[in-house]
């Protein structure tokens, strides 16, 4: 039979599709709300002062919520750090890469596994071991036995001035 | 619907029924047609909804009095306990229902997988089921956080980075779910919102679930197709509203138990200590009922396929119905499938006690094991059963086993015992 009705079925289609237009700009303001406001937003960065660690210390501070590591690295720690093979790494990144001034070491304490705070000189790599699914961070924050896909994630920083790190 | 017509007595009755047929609903849940062989296994489908409306009520109170904002939730919860009135009371039923709510739905699901009733025509009761079984561990981990104890801080945190193990949009999702960048007042405020939601999406959908049920009606321990109403069937009232109500009463002793001697034996210690985002308690452990599947999570090495191994073992149930080939419902008359029931059993056991183990060392081979087993049972041995297996020979009727006539030696010895009395 021939369709003799296509002025009607013009007229269908442009309804839905005008009808799932109007649904989508109603349904996304009711999705959007839901990510990160204004005022979360507005606390995204943090100074911090940085004079009264000494090497081998670690401060924890707070940053969107979440723990950041500073920690000051000893020699041997910088020297381990480096000497490890790329090949060797799960996630490979070179130390120069993590710590540009490879003194100080800053990085979010969030195990990249399910989001736990990783503790400070555990494991068998003499970095960081999470106690909540057993995964072995080295003295670069990197990922080297356990079930965490990646490194600790470095954040963005700058140096201020000599005793004062910004992050975010 | 009830296959004969229904009309009420009174004038008003007959004069409201016809604009609203809500009498006609009531005879209809009365006059139900049950198979006369149900035992106790099939009283949890009451009880079950004894723990929901336990929890929507508890839960509304709860709300009167609870604040969900970052700084004050772990506080208004101490004033329930300590300054609310018969506080304690509410939120320790509460807190220990939905332990008893996720005990009474494994027996109910174990009871199926028992008596086969997730099978033709029941499938759709069984996949709404499921539904609702998922709404239940969403209902339960939210409530979970809204203490805003080092538990609930932690679990959050831990639940909801599963998100983030998704390719590209992962992280996205996370931020977006916490409303932050890390778990935070936006996160309690949602959660708070839907756990309200949750119960009421679930009573709805025990609606849908009793609905279903009633069209084909119900399974029995033999697991035949029955006539209705017959001689295999008496009425649910009062039969098995005086069954369901006697189970009730048992599982009521149980619930009081918890509640008045040991509120939080099945609670974490760490729940008492508030949020802290710098420090993750050395242990984190979901509650009991969802150990089994945290095992499944933590037994595969790589974090994605770590979680589709958990919402797997989740969402194979709903594959049921077709997986398991056999066209024999109750496992009395499937020799070899009740042994394999019995080890699955042992299985979501031994899953459920390495979960709250350390995942190292023997515990998470024990885990990788049992695992691995689990997906078997569904993947391998029911479809595999249902074409090997030799069944034994099923009655005709529930009352034909004691009547006379049953090829069943198993049964007919029953009968013989019986007339001896």
């Amino acid at each position: 039979m021939e369709k003799k009705t296509k002025r009607r079925d013009f007229l269908f289609t442009a309804t839905y599709a005008v009808g799932a237009v109007g649904a989508g700009a109603v349904i996304w303001p009711m999705i959007d709300q839901m990510n990160p406001d204004a005022s979360v937003k507005a606390l995204a960065s943090t100074e911090v002062d940085v004079s009264a660690v000494n090497p081998g210390k670690t401060i924890t501070v707070l940053w969107r919520g979440k723990p950041v590591f500073i920690r000051r690295r000893t020699s041997e720690e910088i020297a381990e750090a480096k000497s490890v093979k790329l090949e060797d790494l799960k996630h490979p990144e070179k130390d120069e890469d993590r710590a540009k001034n490879p003194e100080w070491l800053v990085m979010l304490g969030v195990c990249t596994h399910l989001g736990c705070v990783p503790l400070d000189q555990k494991g068998d790599y003499n970095g960081w071991f999470c106690p909540c699914h057993g995964s072995h961070y080295d003295t670069s924050g990197r990922i080297r036995k356990g079930p965490a896909p990646t490194n600790m994630e470095i954040p963005e920083y700058k140096f201020v001035d000599a005793n004062t790190i910004k992050i975010g | 619907m009830s296959e004969h017509e229904y009309t009420p007595k009174s004038k008003v009755g007959k004069w409201f029924n016809d604009r609203l047929p809500l009498l006609t609903l009531a005879n209809h849940l009365t006059d139900y047609p049950t198979p006369k062989n149900l035992n106790y296994w099939w009283t949890f489908g009451g009880i079950l909804t004894f723990c929901l409306i336990t929890q929507i009520v508890t839960g509304l109170v709860l709300a009167m009095h609870y604040i969900a904002h970052a700084d004050m939730a772990f506080q208004s919860v101490e004033h329930i306990m300590r300054d609310v009135n018969y506080g304690w009371l509410i939120r320790y039923i509460h807190a220990n229902g939905a332990s008893m709510f996720f005990l009474a739905v494994y027996i109910h699901i174990f009871r199926s997988l028992f008596y086969g009733s997730y099978k033709s025509p029941r499938e759709v009761i069984w996949i709404i089921g499921i539904i609702i079984y998922l709404l239940m561990m969403a209902a339960a981990f939210l409530g979970y956080v809204l203490p805003w104890g080092q538990m609930s801080f932690w679990g959050a945190t831990v639940i909801t980075n599963l998100f983030s193990a998704i390719p590209l949009v992962g992280e996205g999702i996370v931020t977006w779910l916490w409303g932050g960048y890390s778990v935070d007042n936006p996160t309690l405020t949602r959660f708070f919102t839907l756990h309200y939601l949750i119960p009421f999406l679930i009573l709805g959908l025990v609606v849908l679930h009793i609905w279903a049920l009633h069209v084909p009606g119900n399974n029995n321990p033999i697991g035949i197709d029955i006539k209705k109403p017959s001689k295999d069937t008496v009425p649910f009232h009062p039969y098995i509203v005086i069954k369901d109500g006697f189970a009730l009463l048992m599982f009521m002793i149980v619930f009081a138990f918890f509640v008045f001697y040991t509120p939080n034996i099945l609670g974490h210690a760490d729940n008492y200590i508030e949020a802290n985002p710098l420090v993750t308690p050395a242990h984190i452990v979901p509650e009991w009922y969802l150990l089994p599947f945290y095992a499944i999570l933590r037994s595969v090495p790589d974090k994605l396929l770590g979680v589709i191994a958990m919402l797997s073992a989740i969402l194979i149930l709903a594959a049921l119905p077709w997986l398991d080939t056999s066209k024999i419902r109750s496992a009395v008359f499937r020799p070899l499938y009740k042994q394999f029931y019995w080890i699955l059993v042992a299985d979501v056991l031994i899953l459920g006690y390495v979960g709250a183990m350390p995942a190292e060392g023997l515990y998470l081979l024990i885990a990788r094991i049992a695992t691995a087993y689990y997906f078997l049972h569904f993947l391998v041995v029911l479809p595999v059963l249902g074409f090997k297996e030799r069944t034994t020979p099923v009655p005709l009727s529930i009352t034909e086993p004691i009547l006379g006539g049953s090829p069943n030696l198993a049964a007919v010895k029953k009968k013989d015992s019986f007339k001896d009395q």
